[in-house]
């Protein structure tokens, strides 16, 4: 009767192939996609990591929660995330598309090997979770002087 | 076919380089009083979203916004862009300037309600 999901199938292929690349893209490129925690593919929430000398970054694509809602814990270098988001119940109506994430979710990455426990923020921001946690200091190479 | 190929600005986004737009992910309800959509947008806020409609079709479109250190290296990238584009075609008896719109924590809820004759009217039947 609408045609509001009109383009619906074309919509679908292509969400299917952006999909398909970002699976592929983990199951042959990414790191840490051998870590045993890697969980299945296209897992929800999204993370993307990042790091810079001082200090590792988690970004976490978890939109529609409150900061309350999520638990983060470090262990070691494993940082999981888990929590839960459920979507609002609709009564006297007709579902057509339902492709949000619903229900409770779990995730956990693997991070370099130097970060410290002591020291994490974390801040929720228009859905997405930043989590900084800073390395231990490096040793920086020290240049040897031959005699 | 509304597809967003155009590689934008490659600093906004964490420990991806930008490639085509996201497809948000959606919800789409209908109820007697009009249709609700919900989208996931993570990382867009106010500034960053668009919402059109032009003739018929209403389009979507996000712009994830972050801070970041300047010298940051990605190790594992999940999501390779920061923009979002979903497009859907409305159909007549949708009132399309009455569309409200919110966001709250990167969730997009639109209501887009229908014109008030197309309304379902239930219709009493009297028995002799």
């Amino acid at each position: 009767m609408f045609s509001l999901f009109g383009n619906q199938t074309e919509r679908s292929l292509f969400d299917e192939f952006e999909r398909l690349q970002s699976d592929m893209d983990r199951m042959f490129g990414g790191w840490p996609a051998t870590s045993i925690r890697s969980g299945r593919a296209g897992a929800w929430p999204a993370i993307n990591i990042g790091a810079t000398p001082d200090d590792v970054h988690v970004f976490v694509y978890a939109p529609g929660l409150s900061a309350a809602a999520i638990d983060l814990s470090l262990q070691q270098n494993v940082l999981t995330i888990s929590g839960a988001r459920k979507l609002p119940e609709q009564k006297e109506g007709n579902w057509y598309l339902r492709e949000r994430f619903d229900g409770e979710f779990r995730r956990a990455v693997t991070l370099p090997e130097d970060v410290d426990p002591e020291r994490i923020e974390a801040k929720y921001r228009d859905g997405v979770l930043h989590v900084c946690i800073a390395r231990r200091a490096t040793v920086s190479p020290r240049r040897i002087t031959i005699n | 076919m509304n597809r967003q190929t155009s590689v934008s600005k490659q600093s906004a986004s964490p420990t991806a380089v930008p490639q085509s737009a996201l497809v948000p992910r959606v919800e789409v309800f209908e109820a007697a009083d009009g249709i609700t959509l919900r989208a996931d947008l993570p990382g867009v806020n106010k500034d960053g979203l668009k919402v059109q409609i032009e003739q018929d079709t209403l389009t979507i479109e996000g712009d994830a916004k972050f801070t970041l250190p300047e010298n940051l290296q990605p190790l594992h990238a999940e999501v390779r862009s920061q923009r979002f584009q979903r497009s859907f075609t409305l159909s007549k008896e949708l009132d399309a300037h009455q569309i409200t719109a919110s966001l709250q924590h990167g969730v997009l809820e639109l209501h887009i309600p229908k014109r008030a004759e197309v309304r379902p009217r239930r219709i009493e039947v009297k028995a002799d």
